[in-house]
């Protein structure tokens, strides 16, 4: 046998009495740690593509830029100043669009030969998904952070207090993290990016504009109302509006934990079964 | 490859009548084999034949439909997460992180084979050293060569030391010499211990790698045994010619019938004929004198060596690519 380039160098090597054997992990460990190392990758593959974290930020900026210059004249939202209404309104529109990201980040990898390595490794097969699911939270972070920070150069100011005020962020948090898995679900569902991609904005706009994201839905149509004012996305902008600025917090914060919970548990059982089925 | 010395008769690869049906695709159709510690178990057939779908259930990647799977004494299917500790996999069927740079890919498989992290960034070290990467280790992988892809991939499947490495088809698609700079990887590693069930296309490739060989086809192994066994099989060489003006097909027929040492298969498509032949020099002499004699212009006369299509011929009667996808054909 012949050595060549590749093989050479191979002599210095950790010989079996140098190697450490696996941490004994129970179940839930495992999960925990493998989500942060999932997690971990899936930030490293956000940062690395810039082009995609430029527009993450660029399209929130615009529609706060858009929407309070372009509506804020002519909307009456009661005794708020327009752009006070719209922030939280944007944040959640944001969370919301940004979970396109996660179907097609899984819609990505599952068509990849790395999801099978993924697979033949003794790791938590959940955590695929909670790592995915975590990192796009994360992102939410930044991106409602800029948001805020804008919305503040234009004139937006929390009235509550600051104890609710990071309330509100964490409650958009939540929200966008449960989004993800229903999104995750999709990605799992339709597997090619290209489908994943035209079908992301189908959900998210009803949900985003048929509520009281930009405007106030009493002044919708009865039979839209119907839709507008139950409708989860309504329920998290009121709760987060009523948190940044005042107003009847319980009844909106309670039906937006609920609408969490439900989506949550909904979709992350059917994520598991359809990752658990491919 | 000489096999190594036999230290008792110990499988550590068990398939047991596996089934695989995907709907109506009947991808395998009821395949056993056993590999012993430290052997190398090639399997090879051609693109739809279930080799991949083989690895992919020893793996635990996929479930059986029915049969049972047995990798070092364990149930692949009943205990996946044993299983797993114990095996590398590479190849088609597996990959890397183009985004992550090459350091970051193995550590991130160290870290989820339940390596500290201290011990996923020494194995990550010693691989990359190992595949010759350590200068490209903070290198993003999609700046990364063919070949140093393919390493990159094969060492992310030695992280964990697996006892059991399984290759799928490691070097479709890859130039002559980074090929045989990978086959050099895949003999050290054969050479320290580490059981290989590895799939191929290319007869070559199974003869320089593999102890032993399992010809598949449509789900099943159509034949097993050594490669020279499977040579042996195939009557050796084979005398090939082709008339210059296809009206001639059937007189070249007869004439490699009668000089050759077994059935002439006629390939229409390519209008060539080849026949085995047991001594390849005095076969090509007589057929030579033969097409002079009958003044039979020719386009083709020429020797070969059996080839993957050759031990399909000779086991199943039609060739590699003659076959289909078992989803077309079913």
């Amino acid at each position: 046998m012949t050595t060549t380039d590749a093989t050479q160098h191979g002599s210095a090597k950790l010989t079996a009495a140098q190697l450490e054997p696996p941490l004994k992990r129970n179940g839930l460990v495992r999960f925990l740690a493998d989500t942060a190392t999932m997690t971990r990758r899936n930030v490293l593959y956000l940062v690395r593509r810039p082009q995609v974290v430029v527009f993450a930020l660029i399209s929130p900026i615009m529609f706060v830029a858009l929407f309070n210059y372009v509506f804020g004249g002519s909307m009456s939202v009661g005794e708020l100043s327009y752009i006070d209404f719209l922030i939280p309104g944007i944040m959640v529109q944001t969370v919301m669009f940004g979970g396109g990201n996660t179907a097609i980040g899984l819609a990505e990898d599952m068509g990849r030969g790395v999801i099978d390595r993924f697979r033949s490794l003794p790791m938590s097969r959940l955590a695929v998904l909670s790592g995915r699911t975590a990192a796009d939270a994360a992102r939410g972070i930044i991106t409602n952070t800029v948001i805020l920070t804008v919305g503040f150069v234009i004139g937006f100011r929390f009235s509550n207090g600051i104890g609710w005020a990071i309330g509100s962020f964490l409650l958009v948090l939540l929200f966008g993290y449960s989004i993800t898995w229903a999104y995750a679900w999709m990605g799992l569902k339709l597997k090619s990016v290209e489908a994943v991609q035209a079908a992301t904005f189908l959900p998210a706009f009803p949900l985003t504009f048929a509520a009281s994201t930009f405007a106030p839905v009493t002044g919708m149509p009865d039979w839209l109302q119907v839709f507008s004012a139950n409708q989860p996305v309504t329920q998290v902008v009121d709760a987060a509006r009523a948190m940044m600025h005042g107003g009847d917090i319980a009844g909106p914060l309670v039906r937006s934990l609920l609408w969490c919970a439900g989506i949550l548990l909904v979709f992350g059982f059917l994520s598991v079964r359809e990752y658990r089925k491919g | 490859m000489k096999r190594p010395v036999e230290t008792g008769h110990q499988a550590i690869i068990q398939a047991e009548n596996v089934v695989k049906h995907y709907g109506d695709v009947h991808a395998l159709n009821g395949i056993s084999l056993e590999v012993d510690q430290g052997e190398v178990y090639g399997l090879l057939g051609p693109n739809g034949a279930g080799k991949t779908t083989l690895v992919r259930i020893l793996a635990t990647l996929v479930k059986p439909t029915s049969g049972r799977c047995l990798v070092g004494g364990v149930d692949a299917h009943q205990n996946p997460m044993a299983v797993r500790s114990q095996i590398g996999l590479a190849g088609q069927s597996a990959a890397v992180d183009d985004l992550l740079t090459g350091r970051e890919n193995l550590e991130i498989v160290g870290r989820l084979y339940q390596f500290s992290r201290a011990e996923a960034r020494r194995r990550a070290d010693d691989i990359l050293e190992r595949m010759s990467l350590t200068d490209a280790a903070d290198r993003q992988v999609r700046t990364y060569s063919g070949g140093m892809r393919r390493r990159i991939d094969l060492g992310a499947s030695l992280v964990g030391r697996p006892e059991v490495l399984m290759l799928d088809e490691p070097t479709t698609g890859l130039d002559p010499r980074t090929r045989n700079d990978l086959w050099q990887l895949i003999h050290q590693l054969v050479a320290e211990g580490t059981t290989l069930l590895l799939t191929t296309q290319y007869l070559d490739e199974a003869d320089e790698l593999a102890h032993r060989l399992g010809v598949i086809d449509q789900g099943k192994i159509i034949a097993e045994g050594t490669p020279d066994e499977l040579k042996e099989r195939l009557g050796g060489d084979r005398l090939q010619a082709g008339p210059a003006n296809p009206a001639d097909m059937s007189r070249v027929t007869a004439i490699l019938a009668s000089v050759g040492d077994g059935e002439p298969y006629v390939d229409e498509r390519r209008q060539v004929v080849s026949v085995p032949v047991a001594d390849r020099i005095t076969s090509l002499l007589a057929a030579g004198q033969a097409f002079e004699d009958e003044s039979l212009t020719l386009s083709d006369l020429s020797v070969s060596r059996p080839s993957l299509d050759d031990v399909f011929l000779a086991i199943t009667g039609k060739t590699a690519e003659d076959d289909t996808e078992p989803g077309a054909a079913a």
